[in-house]
């Protein structure tokens, strides 16, 4: 089960014409999709489009209805591969990652597709993670377009344009033989809107029909002669059918005026942000009514020379508003100009920053220089707002407020492995840590400190297999559950038994692909009505010809460090495995916590654990923090008048993993944790129990309160 | 030419506050009350514990008529007409990206979530807010503020609902109060709890509202318990406090008397002023005998070294056991089992042997070792119940012998190298006597921890001459103790006592 649950939203799958349909982005391409035929869908959560393949698993009962086949893909190489259903057959397909690191990983099969071409229309769904909120490479999936020859779709950032792109995005690609990709920005992906919904279509042409009457196409595979045929068609079959098809359907838009010495040309996916600077310019109403002419490319590759060339022939200056580097639209737009021998000014990087988010501030910032330079006369003499803080007091602010890396969650069982590690750290020196993609990431931030590199989702060992040489220290390498099944079993595990590795892995098990948002795996213990899990990693390492393998519960600290000094200090030769288990605490709390509110609410005898500190015991040195870093382990003020250092203490979140208690023991760091046990409902035995318990505690503590009111210094 | 306009709305709040959810619920109530809504955010990885924005643009359905807004997708700065931040320094992240201007209402919990940079600091690394109350004040065209968290925690709602019921109150927003109150209603989880925040929220706000200048913080007037006056045995003690020392160390003396007491006896306690006594005569009524005073805080928390004894006499009193069960939130009459994390070494234990004994298993590795075996790993010690309780009601009772042991002698010893040096310097050099006195804030925690600041501790005493040899002593001494600070490995104080000594060779 995904960390959300879309049993709600699926509903909303089921409208048709004539309702509005309301939700994030990302739903509304879920919706879109049904609305177009689509005959199957794949993909490989990672935000921002988990929601996609999440609603997508939610909805198996539609999708069943619509004869819809939708696969969680092992990785987003398998659910590019699975466009080569529409090479042969009239089949409309649509898979989703998150871009660009889900685009690097499908390369191989996309560039393959793209290369025979397809007969149904074939739609890629790329989150573009770019930006604020981001937590990858900053790259654009524009390069992958550019290279394969796929069409690159970047709609206006409402749902209506999203939802009419997507239904374009499959004419498209089948008016061109060619596979289409539909971009969406973050906060896209995560907008809230509506728009009028049409009914859904089952494809006319099913999976079951394609597998039953098979047909071929030898011209289609990448082999040659073909393969040198498929580029000479790409330059002079497909794309200029392409063209035709996004001139004749309007799919880039004339906006504003349409007069005037200058222009705006703006990528679909910036055309809201770019008004409201106008907005705030004083140049355009809410509307978007603007004097101001404006070429909006919700298609940003391929360009279409001539609407490029009609709209810049009568103006002196352009401005060219592209996110990211490198500039590929404006080198592009400059070279089409200067080959019509236009000589408009296309002026775009050199007001606008060449790298990072195109904010609204950046927007408003670079429209303002555009216009200062070739057009005085627009900017209005209205006052710019007044800063109601002086520049200093503004740094004065940021250099408050602190830092928030991401970390783990309360109660999270990845933290004990990063625990144990720094106190093995401290008993044999630093060693060398190579970090995968996910949660455990984290561990390369305060307090842990622990990692060197990260080289791509499932590659954390291979990220150390250089380290294959004879020395006194291994390396120790990470890797998530969802990473190992993505590709780690083969690029780490097998890379590391055939090379024969003599270093340490640890695969963090906990039971989910829990960083995209909680979905099952093969591993998974929970059962799942669709798919197969409960395969245990263990046993495919040991297929893989592991030898030396260890499964750990993460929560135990003190084993967790000796299994780790072990796989350290052994003399065994050979690649060594850690398994250490424990469930996604998220996935855990949001399946027990009802349960556990049920239970209490019937009557049922029910113990719930949390932790604390003493304050009187707890000196204020913190040490406990920087080995556990729980988000519910924090300070408070020390109530011993003569302390100066703040006390830890426990917060009300806390979810009684044990970890600090754990580490206190391991660490030998203080006394002052206690554990609560709280007992709701107690049996007639805990009340008596209780009671006698009460009774000679309570006489020895009245007896010792008496006693120490000899002494007392009054009020 | 543009009149209508969007009311533009940001939440500023960490990942698992709920900054989603107030903003679904702003969703609906727009949706609700005739308005087109926009909404978006960036949670990715941000959702695990770190800051985020929601954004929210609300338009009205009938000043459209037919058109479309476009409304954007991100807050622009000194664009922004409410901004709801569920923390304090998430305020200040609003206000630094520029979020917060003259027409902002600006809605922010006062309390603190601190950051992970501030609580893994050796001492106290804390960031004040009064920094960002102040330039919110001065920011915003309307700041309202108080602590929502604790507005929510009363009554078992999301601090959201405290948030949602202020956004209300704040009348920010040209919706009713039932329209707030339905959305709520709508979401059909927790309604009952959540009803209860918002209103709290919603009172907050409108009290707020009618101050004229922001309320004053809630001081902790003097309780007006009844003044009951100190017990005869410990009555001498007061008065010679009183007699012999200036009235500006006498409220941190008698807390030290008051400690030294509850540790061991009233003897302990005169021990305690007669060393205070000298350091007193050394100090100087023109300082404000700021020496005796630091001394006499210090002095009683060495005095008061947390062994074995203490720990077990601290966690077996009713009120400790009381106050666990106020801060796990313990229903009334709800059974709560509580049990220590303890971990005894063979230098605990030895700590509470005779000197000639703790020597001879200390220097004896088999007898260390043996020792080890018997005591085990760490251990949970059920101390609510009776057999853990009686055992260290058992340890806690050895008190009567603890002059006896060998962490005694130990102590006292450092304690009088500690005041000796203090004393030695006051005479000359004043204001180093006074850092030197606040030097062993640095020993803290308990055995490895402990030691670790012993070591810091030692080595920068052992610097002292050179500290005395640089230009301004006073200054690199503070470094020095702030550098002891800096990092558990002591890599910043090696590299200031190295500095020492490379300027002090450079000099000569």
């Amino acid at each position: 089960m995904a960390e959300r649950s879309f049993a709600r939203e699926v509903q909303d799958l089921r409208i048709g014409e004539g309702e509005i349909f309301r939700g994030e982005g990302i739903l509304a391409v879920t919706k879109a999709l049904l609305q177009s035929g689509v005959s199957y869908v794949g993909g490989y959560q990672g935000a921002p489009i988990s929601h996609l393949m999440d609603v997508l698993s939610d909805a198996q009962n539609i999708l069943g209805e619509l004869n819809v086949h939708f696969e969680a893909s092992a990785s987003e190489a398998a659910a590019a591969a699975m466009l080569a259903a529409s090479v042969n057959y009239p089949l409309r397909g649509a898979v989703t990652w998150k871009s660009t690191v889900g685009t690097n990983v499908a390369s191989d099969a996309l560039a393959n597709v793209a290369s025979g071409g397809v007969k149904g229309g074939a739609l890629v769904i790329i989150g573009e993670d770019y930006g604020e909120g981001s937590s990858i490479m900053q790259e654009r999936s524009h390069a992958f377009a550019m290279k394969s020859q796929m069409w690159l779709l970047d709609p206006r950032p409402n749902l209506p344009s999203i939802v009419d792109m997507v239904e374009r995005g499959f004419e498209l690609s089948e008016a061109s033989n060619t596979p289409v990709m539909l971009e969406l920005r973050i906060r896209a992906c995560h907008v809230y809107g509506s728009f009028a919904a049409k009914d859904n279509v089952a494809p006319s042409f099913t999976l079951r029909d394609a597998m039953e009457n098979p047909t071929r196409d030898c011209s289609r595979i990448v082999l040659p002669p073909s393969n040198f045929v498929h580029e000479v068609e790409k330059i002079e079959r497909r794309w200029p059918a392409a063209v035709d098809y996004i001139k004749a359907r309007r799919l880039n838009e004339f906006l504003g005026g349409h007069q005037g010495e200058i222009g705006i040309i703006v990528q679909g996916g910036l055309y809201n942000t770019l008004i409201r600077a106008l907005e705030l310019a004083g140049l355009s109403n809410c509307y978007g009514e603007t004097e101001i002419p404006i070429y909006c490319l919700n298609v940003a590759y391929p360009l279409i020379d001539d609407e490029i060339k009609g709209f810049c022939l009568d103006k002196k200056a352009v401005l060219m508003i592209e996110e990211g580097q490198p500039e590929f639209i404006e080198q592009a737009v400059n070279a089409i100009l200067r080959n019509g021998d236009i000589q408009t000014r296309i002026v775009g990087k050199a007001v606008l920053p060449r790298a990072g988010e195109y904010t609204a501030a950046v927007v408003r910032d670079g429209l303002d220089a555009f216009l200062r330079a070739h057009a005085r006369d627009l900017l209005k003499t209205h006052s710019a707002p007044v800063a109601p803080l002086s520049a200093e007091e503004q740094r004065a602010v940021a250099e408050t407020t602190p830092q928030r890396p991401a970390g783990f969650c309360i109660g999270c069982p990845e933290r004990p492995i990063f625990s144990a590690m720094k106190l093995v750290e401290k008993e044999i020196g630093k060693f060398h840590v190579s970090c995968d993609i996910g949660c455990h990431l984290f561990s390369i931030l305060p307090p842990f400190d622990i990692g060197n590199t990260t080289m791509g989702y499932g590659l954390g060992w291979a990220g150390a297999s250089a380290f294959n040489a004879k020395a006194k220290k291994r390396t120790i390498s990470v890797m998530g559950d969802g990473g190992f099944w993505h590709n780690g079993l083969t690029s780490g595990v097998g890379n590391a038994v055939f090379n024969r590795n003599d270093n340490v892995l640890v695969i963090v098990d906990n039971g989910y692909s829990a960083a995209t948002g909680g979905q099952d795996i093969l591993s998974s213990r929970a059962d799942n009505k669709t798919r197969t899990t409960n395969n245990p990693i263990s046993k495919a390492v040991r297929g893989m010809g592991v030898e030396w393998l260890k499964e750990v519960n993460t929560y135990n600290v003190g084993r967790m460090k000796k299994v780790f000094k072990d796989a350290m200090t052994t003399a065994a030769k050979g690649p060594k495995v850690i398994v250490a288990q424990s469930e996604c605490m998220l996935n855990r709390q949001r399946r027990e916590k009802p349960l556990r509110d049920k239970a209490v609410r019937e009557g049922k005898r029910v113990v719930r654990t949390r932790f604390g500190v003493d304050p009187d015991t707890c000196t204020g040195d913190h040490s406990c923090i920087r080995i556990s870093g729980c988000p519910s382990l924090t300070v408070r003020d020390n109530p011993d008048p003569l302390r100066d250092d703040p006390v830890a203490w426990v917060d009300n979140d806390c979810v009684g993993c044990g970890v600090c208690g754990e580490n206190a023991h391991a660490a030998i760091l203080c006394p002052s944790f206690y554990r609560a046990d709280l007992i709701y409902n107690p049996s007639a035995w805990d009340r008596f129990r209780a009671r006698i318990r009460q009774a000679v505690i309570g006489f020895v503590q009245r007896r010792d309160d008496r006693a120490r009111a000899k002494y007392s210094f009054g009020r | 030419m543009a009149q209508a306009r969007a009311i533009k709305i940001a939440i500023t709040a960490l990942g698992g506050q709920g900054g989603g959810v107030l903003a679904s619920w702003i969703v609906r109530l727009g949706e609700r009350c005739g308005y087109i809504v926009q909404s978006t955010s960036v949670p990715g990885v941000a959702q695990r514990t770190g800051a985020t924005v929601y954004y929210v643009e609300l338009f009205p359905e009938a000043e459209a008529r037919d058109r479309t807004p476009v409304l954007a997708l991100m807050p622009a700065p000194g664009d922004v007409d409410i901004v709801i931040a569920a923390e304090m320094m998430e305020a200040g992240r609003a206000i630094a990206r520029g979020f917060v201007s003259r027409q902002t209402t600006l809605i922010a919990s006062s309390h603190r979530d601190f950051a992970i940079g501030e609580k893994i600091a050796m001492g106290d690394g804390r960031q004040s807010p009064d920094v960002v109350l102040r330039a919110a004040q001065k920011a915003a065209g309307r700041f309202i503020h108080a602590d929502m968290a604790e507005a929510g925690a009363g009554a078992g709602a999301v601090i959201s609902a405290v948030l949602f019921g202020a956004l209300a109150g704040s009348g920010a927003l040209p919706m009713a109060r039932d329209a707030f109150e339905e959305t709520i209603r709508e979401s059909r989880r927790a309604v009952k709890n959540n009803l209860k925040g918002f209103a709290r929220g919603f009172d907050l706000a409108l009290a707020a509202a009618d101050a004229v200048q922001p309320a004053p913080p809630a001081e902790s007037s003097p309780t007006p318990t009844p003044e009951s006056p100190p017990a005869p045995a410990v009555a001498p003690l007061l008065e010679r406090l009183e007699r012999d020392f200036p009235s500006a160390s006498h409220v941190t003396l008698k807390e030290g008397l008051r400690r030294c007491v509850d540790y061991q006896d009233v003897k302990y306690a005169q021990r305690y002023l007669d060393r205070l006594e000298s350091v007193e005569a050394a100090d100087r009524a023109a300082e404000d005998y700021r020496l005796t005073t630091s001394v006499g805080k210090y002095l009683a928390l060495w005095m008061t070294y947390e062994d074995s004894i203490r720990v077990a006499d601290l966690k077996t009193r009713a009120s400790r056991l009381a106050r666990c069960r106020e801060d796990v939130r313990a229903e009334e009459d709800q059974i709560v089992h509580i049990a220590d994390y303890l971990h005894p070494r063979v230098e605990e234990v030895c700590d509470l042997l005779p000197k000639g004994l703790a020597m001879t298993i200390l220097g004896t590795p088999i007898l260390r070792k043996m020792l080890g075996a018997v005591l085990g790993g760490g251990r949970r010690l059920p101390t609510s119940k009776l057999r853990g309780f009686l055992l260290l009601r058992l340890v806690a009772s050895l008190r009567v012998m603890r002059r006896a042991t060998y962490r005694f002698g130990v102590e006292q010893a450092r304690i009088d190298e500690w005041l000796s040096a203090v004393k030695s310097e006051a005479a000359g050099d004043y204001a180093l006597a006074c850092e030197i006195a606040a030097l062993p804030r640095l020993i803290k925690g308990y055995g490895e921890t402990h030691e670790r600041g012993l070591g810091n501790f030692s080595a920068v005493m052992a610097a002292l001459g050179r500290v005395r040899a640089q230009a301004d002593p006073v200054k690199t001494l503070a470094a020095l103790r702030d550098a002891a600070l800096a990092d558990e490995e002591g890599a910043a104080l090696k590299a200031a006592i190295a500095r020492l000594d490379d300027r002090a060779s450079a000099a000569a």
